[in-house]
């Protein structure tokens, strides 16, 4: 294709129109986020959708979870034992373990595997439903589809993203006690101890309160791309690649403003 | 052929007109594109009418509109005597739990079984028990004539069945409204055959009112000049001669206006160039 032919098919778009567009995105994005929640209060209350989506979201998303965090925290405690072996601190690898899978690397990289599986599934198959007019055929027949869809994968994930990095953190501790034992010739039960013992409650309030804000996060953006899909499979595709891409940025960038605001609410230790 | 469903719809709310369905003086634009500019007509009970036109004149739209899933730019709607150009997203809900639709692609959900995709309507409404589901679902599939399907998904139809399906879907809750868009479109001649059969049993059997979609005109005379009879049940045709004896009326759209609403005498007497070519 000759350069005025690619040129003659981009289409130009006035910086006015382009800023209203993303404010009209923004808008329909927090109603339909509003609405996922103001629907928990309103009858029916789709239970059998909500147990579904929970298997298919927090059972489904275990072995990658698991996974991620057992290496995360093995990786950790590599990266770090030349560090504080230095200074003659390794004993203190299981704090520094402890502290960074709990409050940041648990939630954050817990949350990003869940995005990645998740927003996406949620994107196309809400666009497909789209496309094929499957969500007017669902309106048609008197159903409300963010009361049938969207709420239920919204409490799911938000549920089952907070046990997910429970059981993240655990494996994280573990792959860090794994490596410190039988790499570093720690003691395993100085490492677990000390592990433990480093925890407080603002370092559990910040890491459990972050896994219900990036819950609500992924699977309202997930639905959000699904549901405005456009233009057939291609429009299928666009949401779910944006879908993976917002809900990973939003949660990194989310997460610094959340560990701020609770530091400056309950205190950093 | 199978029985018969039992249950008889309730009688149609009409409003001051008498008409289940009214438009009036409508228009809708997609971004520049001028899809209805001023159309009114209206659905009188019992009636079936047919909209023609080609592609992208709204006869969809239409459809869609009836049902409020988008809201026209300007003029007003009516269905059952609601108005539903005023009604707010929860209320359509229920105006629309008493019309049915056939979408084009059928629309049905493809992670339910057949027996889901038919009884979604009826599980919806929690009062009413599974015994009872399971009887009015089977009762639904054997009108299309589909009862053996019931526990296949609908990626295993062929499309045919998927169009029955859709229309079992559709007459479950026996509606007081059917919308049919392009029931018969891609389908080989003895399938379209057999919709058409079931929708005028549906017209001539439970007098339900309906807006028909599509594009062959030759289903619609069909249906104008047959009725159903219940003793043998199958569709026959009328006596030679015989006219207004089933409530089929024509609506054809061009660039968004309405050119013809009439019966299929009037139209096969039309002196309209367009209606003419478009006739022939």
């Amino acid at each position: 294709m000759a350069t005025g032919d690619f040129l003659s098919h981009i289409e130009l778009v006035s910086p006015l129109d382009f800023a209203k567009a993303k404010i009209r995105s923004l808008q329909e994005y927090s109603l339909l986020a509003g609405q996922s929640l103001a629907n928990l209060f309103r009858t029916p209350r789709y239970v059998a959708d909500i147990m579904q989506q929970a298997d298919l979201i927090g059972v489904g998303s275990l072995p990658i979870v698991l996974l991620t965090g057992f290496f995360t925290g093995a990786v950790l405690a590599v990266n770090t034992a030349a560090s504080l072996g230095r200074f003659g601190a390794l004993s203190l690898i299981g704090q520094l373990v402890s502290i960074s899978m709990v409050r940041e690397l648990g939630p954050v990289l817990t949350g990003l595997m869940v995005a990645g599986r998740n927003a996406s599934g949620m994107a196309s198959e809400l666009g497909s439903m789209i496309v094929t007019e499957q969500i007017d055929a669902m309106r048609a027949l008197g159903t409300d589809p963010i009361k049938k869809l969207v709420t239920p994968r919204v409490v799911s994930t938000i549920v089952m993203l907070f046990f997910l990095v429970i059981l993240s953190d655990f494996l994280g501790l573990f792959g860090g006690s794994v490596v410190s034992t039988a790499m570093l010739g720690l003691d395993w039960h100085q490492y677990w101890s000390s592990a433990w013992q480093t925890l407080v409650y603002q370092d559990l309030i910040t890491g459990l309160s972050k896994p219900v804000i990036f819950g609500f996060l992924i699977a309202t953006v997930g639905c959000y791309y699904g549901m405005s899909a456009k233009g057939g499979t291609q429009g299928v595709g666009k949401a779910t690649t944006e879908a993976v891409v917002a809900s990973s940025i939003l949660i990194i960038s989310v997460d610094f403003f959340v560990t701020r605001l609770l530091m400056l609410l309950i205190g950093y230790r | 052929m199978p029985t018969l469903p039992i249950e008889t719809p309730s009688p149609p709310n009409v409003d001051a007109t008498g008409a289940v369905v009214v438009f009036q003086d409508v228009a809708i634009a997609f971004e520049d594109n001028v899809v209805l500019d001023g159309v009114s007509f209206h659905l009188a009970p019992g009636e079936t009418k047919a909209l023609f036109g080609v592609a992208g004149t709204g006869k969809s739209t239409i459809l869609k509109l009836v049902l409020g899933l988008i809201k026209p730019d300007s003029g007003e709607i009516y269905a059952l005597g609601e108005k539903v150009t005023q009604m707010k997203e929860e209320d359509l809900f229920e105006l629309r739990r008493r019309i049915g639709i056939v979408f084009q692609e059928s629309a049905l959900f493809d992670s339910l079984t057949v027996r889901e995709n038919v009884a979604f309507r009826l599980m919806e409404e929690s009062k009413i028990g599974e015994d009872e589901i399971e009887r009015r679902v089977r009762e639904a599939l054997s009108f299309v004539e589909l009862e053996h399907t019931l526990d296949l998904f609908p990626s295993e139809l062929s499309g045919g069945m998927r169009r029955r399906v859709a229309i079992a879907r559709a007459i479950i809750t026996q509606p007081e409204v059917l919308l049919y868009d392009s029931p018969t479109g891609g389908l080989d001649p003895v399938t379209s055959n057999t919709i058409i059969e079931l929708i005028v049993k549906q017209r001539d059997v439970y007098k339900t009112s309906s807006l028909l979609v599509t594009q062959r005109l030759q289903d619609a005379f069909t249906m104008a000049t047959h009725c159903f009879e219940r003793q043998s049940n199958r569709m026959v045709p009328l006596p030679p001669g015989t006219r207004g004896e089933v409530p089929m009326t024509f609506l054809i759209l061009r660039e968004g206006k309405v050119i013809f609403d009439g019966d299929a005498h009037e139209l096969a007497h039309s002196r309209d160039e367009y209606i003419r070519e478009f006739v022939s």
